[in-house]
């Protein structure tokens, strides 16, 4: 690099013959690039075809300064102008010969344009949303099928049972998850307990405290707050995990190794999820009702004993099998979105995080969605 | 081949000093009592077999790993000891094209480019477009591919761009990991004389890690052989050539190094 760090200058110089002289003089570097290119916006319309290229007093040149001589002269002028100065530099000779090819392929293309009117853009964005939208429910649909077609297949051969995948997945989705979801549990057990005892007092029957929280958490609360962190915690691991496989093409690798990605990838993580999410839903349900327990017992006074008797005689053993047959169903749902997602992701990181944060939106709608629905059957049918 | 041409007005000073620098992870030694310079308008090829430490080596050099032993001096300066304003200010004035490309996957082709240009010019963001689609003319990338995605783009294509956005801001040394790997050899040969040119016309220095041995004969000043854990011999191409070490023989007189020998020892026109 040149030490006289001028900014570049283009001036036009008429001569007394008439003959006119572009002089182009100072450092033409990318750190004058917005100077010099204010100079030469004027020069680049009045420029005749005849004139004398002095370079003699360029200090320095880069390639953003030789693309802006090409642009000044065009680059074909600028190759026929360069090979009639004998005593330019070859190294600069050969700068300017390459960023001049350069400059005539920038302008030898045309961007393909794609401007639509307001008003069509806007409906064309509302038919593609809704399509998308269209697409993302058949896909959710085939891949489901798709799961449950592989699982059949494999139901019967227990030696394609990928059993140590499967004790990963339940350790690091179930073994893993159990601290956080019995801590949850039991401070929401506590919460539900004292919204019980203020509302239930006012009616002096702070006592049906106990029904509230053994009520809600056995039916409801116990697998919808399980499932809730599962989607949160897991759908959004399976699908980073799947996702950034698929970006390194290791899926398309076990393809062409003839093993099945649903069978090796997405079986285990479903099927632990599934294993996993009754014995969480079992905790939470035991978490909760602690945390109740523990609220009965100390602020509104009942004995532990007649806490438990309370249960024990208010609760039918059917409330248990509500809340638990949900985990299942809702498991499968989640496990079946993380994966999905993680497949659709393209090669970006972008699309990593967009994939990631879709799966973790639509596991915890589900849940919520299957869970109301459920809540609703339950009723109707007076279980 | 000339031998050694010296950059106009640059004074012959080094770019590159590394002295007696250790690499080890856990129990592995990598690099033990490891010496090289490089000097100012040089390009030098580092070669050396699969699992010698060439891509280490590089990211030692360039500070995305601390030395274990020795001193690193990169542009006069041991870039971990210095404040991060003075650590930035060196780290501009180097380019680095990774093995891979790395370039940003979030980011078009031409928005790439851009990053460089916006965080360290005064560019407006319509001038840095424009030096952008210049860079990507000059790596030799078509037109088309400048809206594009990295992932949307092919092994070669990506590694020009990432070439490209090496060069943004026309670097005073240019590191480069496997630079003609996966690129056919029309586009191989291509890149060599970009190289060269750019080398000739701003005294840029290069610093290129290589399998290549056309990119040898074609370009490199220096070549440099890593093996046993040091570099082995650091001068021009046929000095290295003759060096008595079993690695060195095989690698040049192999049948790729006879095949490449006997090529560039015919008459070749220019590329």
């Amino acid at each position: 690099m040149s030490t006289s760090d001028v900014p570049g200058r283009v001036d036009l110089l008429a001569d007394g013959d008439g003959s006119v002289t572009l002089r182009v003089s100072g450092a033409w570097t990318l750190a004058h690039f917005a100077t010099i290119e204010r100079q030469m916006q004027p020069m680049r319309n009045t420029l005749g075809a005849d004139f004398h290229l002095d370079l003699s007093a360029l200090s320095a040149l880069d390639t953003a300064g030789a693309g802006l001589l090409s642009l000044l002269l065009g680059p074909q002028r600028l190759c026929a102008v360069i090979a009639t100065l004998p005593d330019l530099a070859p190294e600069r000779r050969a700068l300017l010969g390459t960023v001049g090819g350069a400059v005539s392929d920038i302008l030898a293309y045309t961007p393909p344009g794609g401007d639509g009117l307001g008003f069509v853009e806007l409906l064309a964005h509302l038919g593609r949303t809704s399509e998308a939208i269209w697409c993302q429910t058949r896909a959710l649909l085939g891949f489901i099928g798709l799961v449950l077609e592989t699982l059949a297949r494999n139901l019967l051969r227990p030696r394609r049972w990928r059993m140590t995948a499967l004790v990963a997945q339940l350790e690091q989705t179930t073994l893993d998850a159990l601290p956080i979801v019995a801590l949850l549990s039991l401070m929401v057990g506590a919460v539900i307990a004292f919204l019980g005892a203020t509302v239930l007092s006012t009616y002096g029957a702070s006592v049906f405290t106990v029904d509230l929280v053994s009520f809600a958490f056995l039916r409801e609360f116990g697998v919808l707050l399980a499932a809730i962190l599962l989607a949160g915690r897991t759908a959004s691991a399976f699908t980073a995990q799947l996702g950034a496989m698929k970006s390194h093409e290791e899926i398309d690798a076990l393809r062409t190794i003839g093993l099945d990605p649903i069978e090796v990838l997405v079986l285990p993580r479903v099927l632990a999820l599934m294993l996993g999410l009754p014995m969480l839903t079992l905790i939470a349900m035991l978490a909760g009702v602690l945390g109740g327990a523990i609220v009965c017992v100390t602020v509104i006074g009942i004995p532990p004993a007649m806490f438990l008797s309370l249960f024990h005689a208010d609760t039918p053993l059917s409330y248990f099998w509500v809340g638990m047959s949900k985990a299942p169903v809702l498991a499968f749902l989640i496990g079946i979105i993380g994966c999905l997602e993680g497949f659709k992701v393209t090669g970006s990181a972008e699309s990593v995080g967009e994939r990631t944060t879709s799966s973790v939106v639509q596991a915890i709608f589900v849940v919520i969605l299957v869970d109301a629905l459920a809540a609703l059957f339950f009723m109707e049918m007076g279980w | 081949m000339s031998a050694l041409p010296v950059a106009p007005a640059a004074t012959p000073d080094t770019l590159i000093a590394v002295r007696d620098l250790g690499t080890r992870f856990g129990v592995q030694v990598v690099h033990e009592h490891l010496d090289l310079e490089v000097p100012r308008g040089v390009i030098l090829g580092v070669v050396g077999g699969s699992g010698t430490g060439k891509s280490v080596l590089l990211r030692t050099i360039i500070g995305l790993r601390r030395p274990d032993a020795g001193t690193v001096r990169l542009l006069g300066a041991d870039l971990h000891a210095l404040p991060p304003p003075r650590r930035i200010a060196i780290e501009r004035r180097i380019g680095v094209l990774f093995q891979d490309g790395a370039l940003f996957s979030s980011l078009s082709v031409v928005d790439n480019i851009c990053v460089p240009l916006l965080e360290h010019t005064a560019l407006s963001a319509r001038d840095a477009r424009r030096v952008a689609t210049l860079k990507i003319a000059l790596a030799g990338l078509p037109q088309d591919a400048r809206d594009k995605y990295p992932s949307e783009l092919s092994g070669g294509m990506r590694k020009r761009a990432a070439l490209a956005r090496a060069l943004a801001l026309d670097p005073e040394i240019l590191f480069l990991d496997e630079p003609t790997s996966g690129l056919d050899p029309v586009t191989a040969a291509g890149f060599d004389h970009l190289l060269r040119t750019l080398r000739d016309a701003l005294g840029l220095t290069v610093y290129m890690n290589t399998h290549d041995l056309d990119s040898l004969h074609a370009v490199c000043d220096r070549v440099a052989v890593l093996a046993d854990r040091r570099v082995l011999v650091c001068a021009d191409l046929a000095t290295v050539e003759r060096y008595a070490h079993p690695w060195v023989q095989d690698y040049f007189h192999g049948p790729r190094g006879r095949a490449a020998n006997a090529a560039w020892a015919a008459p070749t026109p220019e590329t």
